[in-house]
């Protein structure tokens, strides 16, 4: 089952970074806190992941305050919707391999 | 990559699109118990009104207020306000039982009720409903009782077509139930109690028990 692989996302190896690009490719945009509620992770787990997403730019990140408290939004970026689907056809290829 | 590794990524994949799109502690029960309201409500409303009532009050739409006759702005001020009350009283029953439902859900399932999706929920369903609600307001300044059953159905329909896309697909098949019997009330005003008591005592009923079945029964988070 070599042909595959290749196409796999290094950066989608991580459970936790697949589930983030997962919610920002169903929505729009999502804030840290509803991430980090959603996905049931610490806070510095989550910024280590979003940092690393932001990396490859397949993330985009916007800043700003919603009263005195700060508000920080994610985006994918159309980098990261394409390399999300990359990975899925990936993933669907392998299943497919394994049928056979 | 392990053959299970990819069907746990895939699972993940697909229940984390959903939760994180989609308001899945709506309470299928909750709506049972608002329909039990609106007919509590619209039962109340059929018994305290006198049925000779009905067509004087109800068809100012076909024919406007000369069509009166012999009854006094008092006593449809009366009755009317009789039916604003009892509606309002439903409404805000309604509308407590499903927020306490859902925080009750959500807290057994351990997500929070004030999400990004459930944020997302009533911007979209609020503006339909808030220019509805405006629109019945005006009405009944205007005296045109005949048509404000019909508007609170398709007003209702169409917020829960708009709020649809946020959580369990049957809402959007509820909302445009209420759409089409709003229509036809609209085509047959005297009934418009009958109308009401259906769209928002039955149908409620009917896919409150629907979605308590498919999402609720096996978790018991009813």
């Amino acid at each position: 089952m070599g042909i595959g692989l290749h196409n796999f996302d290094k950066a989608f190896e991580n459970r936790i970074r697949l589930q983030i690009m997962s919610v920002l490719v169903a929505n729009e945009s999502y804030d840290f806190n509803s991430l980090k509620d959603l996905l049931a992770v610490t806070d510095g787990n989550l910024a280590s992941h979003l940092k690393a997403l932001e990396k490859e730019e397949y993330i985009s990140v916007s800043k700003s305050f919603l009263g005195r408290k700060p508000n920080t939004r994610y985006k994918a970026s159309e980098k990261g919707i394409a390399a999300f689907k990359k990975h899925l056809e990936a993933l669907e290829d392998l299943i497919k391999q394994q049928k056979r | 990559m392990e053959n299970k590794d990819i069907y746990d990524d895939i699972s993940s994949i697909k229940t984390i699109m959903e939760r994180s799109a989609k308001f899945i502690s709506l309470s299928g029960l909750s709506g049972v118990l608002a329909g039990i309201y609106a007919l509590i409500g619209s039962f109340i409303a059929y018994k305290i009104i006198p049925i000779y009532i009905f067509p004087q009050l109800f068809a100012y739409y076909a024919t406007g207020k000369e069509m009166t006759l012999g009854m006094s702005y008092d006593t449809d001020f009366n009755y009317i306000t009789v039916l604003i009350v009892i509606a309002i009283v439903v409404l805000l029953l309604s509308i407590s039982t499903g927020i306490l439902f859902s925080i009750r859900k959500a807290k057994h399932k351990g997500q929070k009720v004030w999400n990004e999706s459930s944020r997302a929920l009533l911007k979209n369903g609020l503006l339909p409903l808030l220019a509805g609600g405006c629109f019945v307001v005006i009405l009944l300044m205007q005296h045109y009782y005949g048509i404000i059953a019909p508007a609170c159905l398709i007003f209702y329909g169409l917020g829960l077509a708009a709020a649809s896309k946020y959580t369990y697909g049957d809402v959007k098949w509820l909302g445009l139930s209420e759409i089409i019997l709003g229509l036809i009330c609209m085509l047959l005003p005297l009934y418009g109690l009958l109308f009401w008591a259906l769209g928002f005592g039955v149908l409620h009923i009917l896919y409150g028990a629907i979605m308590y079945y498919k999402y609720d029964r096996g978790n018991r988070a009813a």
